[in-house]
């Protein structure tokens, strides 16, 4: 499981620099994202845009690590690929992540 | 790697593979590109893809109960109109007989009550025009049909 860190904090973005997040990553993404999240950022951004599938697995693994976040600190979602953006809003997650079109929507905080 | 039975056919897809998640993954893998070159949307293929991808978790984990040692068989069967899939494992039997109803996760939760799973079943029945399972002679087979949009 690749994660590279783009910028440092406010917001911290960790792209994701795999093509799949389902049931054999699930665990290995979720323990990645949680050792890449800077305790300092109070607002750090997934970058799945090099993401082209997910399932219930990796869906899972996503709310896990929202929920292992800091005190205070957001996790936020960017650049969803239209399969994963499907499974967002079929499962309504899309309700539970502020989600943002592109990077530079992430870097200002403006989501949808 | 999937034990590589894949049809030569254009018709039919079928594919033996362990029950292990990289069996899983690659056997995906396979069957999305046999999709793309049979030229059906990329919506369609991406939600044959999920679905398969929940079904098989589902074999792999529940019925296999995480033990490597099981086979599943894989089925893709494009039609006028639909694509039918049907997978059959060796496994346990589904718990009361029929598959989970696959009802919505409630999200109106405070957040650490999240749900981290419990979404396999509500895709599978959201996307699939109809799904039928039974216990045949010590496996279970599951077949489900995908609705293929009117332009298809």
């Amino acid at each position: 499981m690749r994660l590279t860190v783009l910028d440092g904090e406010e917001p911290q973005i960790l792209r994701v620099d795999e093509p799949r997040i389902d049931s054999s990553v699930a665990i290995q993404f979720k323990d990645a994202v949680r050792a890449a999240v800077s305790p300092q950022a109070s607002r750090v951004v997934l970058d799945l845009g090099a993401v082209e599938f997910i399932d219930s697995s990796g869906l899972g693994a996503i709310v896990a690590a929202m929920k292992g976040m800091g005190e205070g600190q957001r996790l936020d979602l960017a650049v969803l690929t239209p399969m994963v953006d499907r499974v967002f809003r079929l499962t309504r997650m899309d309700t539970i992540f502020v989600i943002h079109d592109t990077l530079e929507a992430a870097r200002r905080g403006a989501g949808h | 790697m999937p034990q590589q039975e894949v049809s030569r056919s254009d018709r039919i897809f079928t594919l033996d593979l362990r029950s292990a998640p990289e069996e899983v993954r690659a056997a995906l893998g396979l069957a999305s590109g046999w999709l793309l070159a049979r030229d059906l949307p990329p919506q369609v293929r991406g939600t044959v893809e999920l679905v398969l991808a929940e079904v098989l978790n589902n074999v792999v984990e529940h019925a296999y109960g995480g033990l490597c040692r099981g086979t599943i068989h894989l089925e893709i069967l494009p039609r006028e109109g639909r694509i039918d899939l049907a997978i059959r494992d060796t496994g346990s039997a589904m718990p009361g007989g029929r598959p989970p109803p696959g009802e919505r996760v409630d999200l109106d939760v405070p957040e650490a009550d999240l749900p981290e799973g419990g979404f396999g079943w509500f895709l599978i029945r959201h996307l699939a025009e109809r799904v039928r399972y039974r216990r045949e002679a010590g496996a279970n087979v599951l077949e489900i049909r995908i609705p293929l949009p009117p332009s298809a």
